[in-house]
């Protein structure tokens, strides 16, 4: 069989995925590890699956970086940016010059490498992977934390920093540049251009993505939903990020800078969910081609010549991103165990140290022994990151938050244990918390947001930090006596997992959990949950409430209607949920939808469902043989 | 000048024919506060404090309702419950309500001949309405005939706009206090102290 032949390929990455990352998951070592294990399983050094098309789809695949950029984007509306600001421009202005700093003198004392060299190498190292540490982020429900603002914030000045840092390394050069690579240098509309004209030219294509962000996508989007033609709908939304990315290529910026604009301006459009639907399963499986290409570029050869070298120097850079890091996350008032996190999580090189490393051949910046030993250095750092936070979260985070519980204890000591647990104090928990004050019912919470745990403290509550789902965490949160757990976490994930771990561990405990809509609820009572509260339910009654008594219909009935509607639905979202066969589910729930419309229009009419038969006086009238009411 | 408190209590008011009309009437007149119970309070939660003030700044109070089950609509008797504290309207030191008049204005479905002993009701209206009587008796207020509109289920629109009409007589006459107590003890129902309008045809 041709080993290059692309069905041969696709079978190979796809089945090495299809192994390799929900055995990872099994074991608890993530999904990143997962594909970066298949990666080196395929590669040159185990299997040798990979033709020589191994390093194209690197570049092919780190569309799924550009795609990530694009749905975070999408998720983060302008204001945020903008209060993220001084941790961005500050945390990550700092980070990437302290680093260059320090990486640059100290290669320049250790090794015999000029100057222009040193820096840039300290430039390339200087570098986090927007990629793993978002996805590793992600799947750990850390996005919300200050860890994770604050992570993001540098990795998105990162990811600006590469631009002018691809127009500075030119200057940089100072060895021949290398003709085979300079050959295949791709041509730009800017590439014969003066300076300022290249600026100019940069500064219209900025304007022209916020612009038609703004006045062009959203009603050609609108055209095309129209058509209720969803695989159009997709292809649109894919056609929008590729046409971004090809016009940053020409005009010479990071496509991932320029799709994450785009989705900065489309995150107040009404089709930000669809283009991030549409979008996400794309993302999901170039992301980890991506890793798979990291985990299969690693050429364990050098490795194994120089391996004293090689994983000296992945250990260094990294302790060193790392202790810069840790100041730095000081300084900007980070709580420890954050700040570890923030730590660890940025110590590694990344995807865009790759580009700079093959620019720099290139360009004649760098020889080409010390690109080859860097390549396997990034790529190296790349692969333990997920291991490395595996490592924090598992071993050095319990010593640490096990050590700051003791000293919890000691003044938590004579208190009783609390008969309610609550997880999670965002707004809902909060929101519950607060009202079992209110009656003098005493509530435990727990809370992985350091910074909230240390207000909720403050202001008096009793409050464990840590990872809600750790059954020990439960227990010396007083699981074992209390009688109610709420789950009122905003990750379903996490949701699921505490279910099982409490049915496992504390039968005797009652659990209410929230639900933050129609599916979620499904999936926590297939998971037997009695008690699922969902977020969008009395909320949107009490809206509807408002609604028709501004309509002038009287209080009092409306409420009751309310009622009923509450108990209507919530039986019958139990009746769906029972249902297991997929086909089945759908067809119910379509008619599911056909019964409200029924029901809406009978609530008006028909006195059964009322249920307000005592009040209506229609029969007594026929009965009595009078006037019917006009 | 007396004021009037009237507490409408009327869980269908939507529905209602009677009270419809009878509040158009009296809604809008002056020194009248026209109350709407289960509008303010549609899941019950009285407001007690208010309560209590609205009852301090009027003279003469109504319980204006439909007869249901030989008494009030729930939400007046949780307005009872919740409002005549201890000590506040009744009790050694309750004594704020001293003096005021109150009275039942209602509708019921059964004729004038069904409420006594031979009828299909076997009781009166005013029996019926005893607790009420007693609740003001215990709170020092003068608990008057009640006002009562029959055979409901019977009656034309034509009909109802006359009680209804009676109705707001009532009122004015009680604003400007022209009832004397000789005339509240001589009589079983409010209505009979107002001339009956001729053309009522039931």
């Amino acid at each position: 069989m041709d080993k290059n032949s692309l069905f041969f390929q696709a079978f190979v990455y796809l089945s090495a995925a299809v192994v390799m990352v929900p055995l990872a998951k099994r074991i608890g070592l993530g999904s990143v590890l997962g594909y970066l294990l298949a990666g080196i399983l395929i590669g040159p050094a185990i299997l040798n699956f990979i033709g020589s098309e191994g390093h194209d789809l690197m570049h092919f695949a780190e569309f799924g970086v550009v795609m990530m950029l694009f749905v975070i984007g999408l998720e983060l509306e302008p204001e945020i940016l903008w209060k993220l600001r001084r941790s961005i421009l500050g945390l990550g202005g700092l980070q990437v010059l302290v680093t260059t700093f320090i990486i640059s003198t100290l290669s320049q004392l250790l090794f015999e490498i000029s100057w222009q060299e040193g820096l840039a190498l300290g430039l390339i190292i200087a570098l986090s992977s927007t990629a793993i540490v978002l996805q590793t982020l992600n799947e750990k429900g850390l996005m919300k934390t200050s860890a994770g603002r604050h992570s993001f914030s540098v990795l998105l000045f990162q990811d600006i920093a590469v631009i002018p840092m691809l127009a500075f390394f030119p200057l940089l050069a100072s060895h021949q540049p290398d003709i085979a690579a300079s050959a295949v240098k791709e041509t730009t509309w800017t590439a014969g251009l003066s300076g300022w004209m290249q600026t100019l030219i940069v500064f219209a294509a900025v304007l022209a993505i916020i612009l038609s962000g703004k006045y062009l996508i959203n009603p050609l989007l609108r055209i095309i939903a129209a058509t209720r033609l969803r695989e159009i709908f997709t292809a649109s939304a894919l056609l929008l990020v590729i046409a971004i990315t090809l016009l940053m290529t020409q005009v010479g910026l990071s496509p991932a800078l320029g799709t994450f604009l785009a989705g900065v301006v489309l995150a107040n459009s009404e089709y930000r969910h669809e283009l991030e639907s549409d979008i996400e399963p794309f993302k999901g499986l170039l992301l980890g081609l991506f890793f798979i290409a990291v985990g299969a570029s690693i050429d364990f050869n050098l490795v194994m010549q120089k391996p004293v070298l090689i994983l000296g120097l992945v250990f260094i850079i990294m302790t060193i991103k790392g202790i810069v890091l840790l100041v730095l996350g000081r300084f900007f008032r980070m709580k420890l165990d954050q700040n570890m996190i923030f730590g660890f999580a940025l110590s590694q090189m990344g995807e865009f140290g790759f580009v700079l490393l093959s620019f720099s051949l290139q360009e004649g910046v760098l020889k080409k022994e010390i690109i080859d030993v860097m390549i396997a250095v990034v790529a190296i750092s790349m692969a333990v990151t997920p291991l490395v936070l595996l490592i924090n979260e598992k071993i050095i985070q319990p010593r640490f938050g096990a050590k700051e519980k003791e000293d919890e204890r000691e003044s938590d000591k004579i208190d009783e244990k609390n008969p309610v647990i609550i997880a999670g104090f965002g707004h809902f928990g909060n929101t519950v918390g607060r009202f079992l004050r209110a009656n003098g019912v005493k509530a435990t919470f727990l809370d992985f947001d350091s910074e909230r745990v240390e207000l909720l403290r403050k202001m008096g509550f009793k409050v464990y930090y840590g990872d809600a789902s750790r059954h020990d965490l439960l227990r010396a949160a007083g699981a074992e006596q209390a009688k109610i757990i709420v789950l009122a976490l905003d990750n379903l994930e996490k949701r699921l997992e505490m279910i099982e771990i409490i049915k496992k561990h504390f039968p005797n405990l009652r659990i209410l959990v929230r639900a933050e809509n129609r599916f979620d609820a499904y999936q926590l009572m297939n998971a037997g949950m009695m008690h699922v509260y969902r977020e969008t339910l009395d909320t949107s009654l009490r809206v509807g409430t408002d609604v028709l008594k501004m309509m002038g219909f009287r209080s009092y009935t409306v409420n009751r209607m309310a009622r009923i509607f509450l108990k209507h639905d919530e039986s019958t979202i139990k009746k769906l949920a029972a249902i297991k066969n997929k086909e089945e589910y759908v067809a119910s729930a379509k008619e599911y939808i056909e019964e409200i419309e029924k029901v809406l229009e009978s609530d008006r009419h028909d006195p059964e469902l009322q249920n307000d038969k005592g009040w209506d006086e229609e029969s007594l009238i026929a009965d009595a043989g009078g006037v019917k009411p006009s | 000048m007396a004021k009037i408190l009237i507490l409408f209590a009327h869980p269908v008011f939507e529905k209602s024919r009677v009270h419809k009309r009878m509040v158009n009437h009296v809604r809008q007149l002056e020194h009248i506060s026209f109350h709407d119970l289960y509008e303010t309070y549609p899941d019950l939660d009285i407001d007690i404090k208010k309560e209590q003030q609205l009852l301090l700044e009027h003279d003469v109070i109504i319980w204006q309702h439909p007869f249901y089950w030989y008494s009030a609509p729930a939400i007046i008797k949780q307005w009872l419950d919740l409002v005549l504290e201890h000590n506040w309207a009744y009790g050694a030191k309750g004594k704020m309500l001293t003096g005021k008049k109150i009275f039942n204005a209602i509708s019921c479905g059964g004729s004038e001949e069904a409420y006594n002993e031979r009828g299909r009701n076997r009781y009166t209206i005013p029996q019926f309405l005893a607790p009420f009587e007693q609740t003001a008796h215990l709170c020092n207020m003068q608990y008057l005939p009640p006002f009562v509109i029959h055979g409901t289920h019977r009656l034309s629109e034509a009909d109802i706009e006359l009680h209804s009409i009676q109705y707001l007589q009532l009122l004015v006459a009680l604003t400007h206090d022209r009832i004397s107590e000789e005339e509240y003890r001589s009589v079983t129902y409010l209505n009979d102290l107002l001339p009956v309008p001729e053309q009522v045809q039931s």
